[in-house]
């Protein structure tokens, strides 16, 4: 009777601590502190109400500079074996050229984060996978490393490492047999910093690359695309890249 | 006269042996069968759950939450790989790894190979501002 009385006084315990958790976290309805914190907690899992995008500005992109490319390879450890052929390659430089304006392009380009990603399509054992977010990544715990992936893809955005690593940066484990690619800086994205090459852009005083949330009106991204024409590489084969273009 | 000649080299053995055979237990006594890793431990504070648990569980602690970290984005660091790696390496080698090593001493005694370094860093983050 008495451990019975006990047990009743712990549920009612708990239900005044749930009220009160709620209370908390629902001021009125349909206003909710977590909305109105941006911030994720690091318990929190990533949301589908946010899209993640880079917005690059090839008017500003300068022929030449590799800040980006530069910053994305001390940030996750890729290091330059001297052999190119076979180094992973994360970010490169491409140069365009239109033959009949004589315009020149240099634009950056990336995993492309897609919506409709055919490297997760062709995957044969899901380590290859958009989370929530929109950010598309390798779970190198399941990738056997058969690379259907790199063959997949039609920006040429995943590389296999060919060679033993060392001394990895403890935020961006990499190891030989596995696929990778541009991973948007998840580790830092989910403590709400900028991606390494966004962060060097604006460093050196370019501002040509904008990251942030497509989903959110807010956002000086969605508010760029919304206001400026930009495009998506390959835009014919439909597969939403997070990834846009201005001047293209 | 086959079945002596055998006897005989029993009792040779035997003879041979047996001061080996009263020495045994003591030398169990003193060792153990087998030498026990030794591990350097710099930090004898508490891990995050208690050492039984710890000693059978870390596996599935550590899958579990690298599910979670690569596909759901949650990165808390109770049970983190890289919590472990920054509390447990010695403060000699700066790594988990090697002879003495928090992982690899007892890894090498259980004969168990651990993958997760050939990707995961062994060694924490060097603190910005200090020397390589």
């Amino acid at each position: 009777m008495n451990a019975d009385a006990n047990r009743g006084l712990g549920r009612r315990g708990f239900l005044a601590i749930s009220a009160a958790t709620l209370g908390g976290v629902m001021l009125a309805p349909g206003i909710r502190l977590i909305e109105i914190a941006a911030a994720r907690a690091p318990e929190q899992a990533v949301s589908r109400r946010v899209r993640w995008g880079l917005l690059i500005d090839t008017n500003i992109c300068t022929p030449g500079c590799d800040d980006c490319v530069k910053a994305c390879a001390t940030e996750n450890g890729i290091k330059d074996t001297g052999r190119p052929r076979t180094d992973p390659q994360w970010i490169r430089k491409l140069e365009l050229n239109d033959r009949r304006s004589g315009r020149t392009h240099s634009v950056p380009v990336m995993c492309q984060h897609c919506e409709h990603p055919p490297c997760v399509d062709v995957c044969p054992t899901g380590a290859s996978f958009k989370r929530a977010d929109g950010i598309v990544l390798v779970d190198k715990h399941i990738c056997i490393g058969c690379r259907y992936c790199m063959m997949a893809c039609p920006y040429k955005a995943r590389s296999i490492v060919f060679e033993d690593v060392t001394d990895q940066n403890p935020d961006v484990p990499r190891g030989k047999g596995t696929a990778e690619g541009c991973t948007l800086c998840v580790h830092r994205v989910d403590r709400d910093r900028q991606p390494a090459c966004v962060e060097a852009c604006a460093k050196a005083g370019h501002n040509a690359m904008i990251f942030g949330d497509l989903n959110d009106p807010l956002s000086e991204i969605a508010q760029r695309v919304a206001k400026y024409a930009s495009t998506q590489i390959r835009a014919d084969l439909r597969l939403n890249p997070g990834v846009r273009y201005q001047g293209l | 006269m086959k079945r002596n000649g055998i006897g005989a080299l029993a009792g040779h053995i035997a003879r041979a042996i047996w001061p080996l055979a009263l020495l045994l237990p003591i030398l169990a006594f003193a060792s153990g069968r087998v030498p026990k890793p030794v591990i350097d431990i710099d930090k004898p504070g508490k891990c995050v759950e208690d050492t039984a648990t710890m000693r059978r569980e870390h596996p599935d602690m550590l899958r579990h939450q690298r599910d979670l970290t690569v596909h759901e984005g949650i990165r808390t660091r109770q049970h983190s790989l890289k919590e472990c790696v920054s509390c447990h390496a010695s403060t000699k080698t700066g790594s988990v790894l090697g002879e003495k090593g928090f992982c690899q001493s007892c890894h090498d005694y259980a004969s168990v190979k651990i993958d997760c370094f050939s990707c995961h860093a062994s060694k924490p983050k060097p603190v910005a501002g200090a020397k390589p």
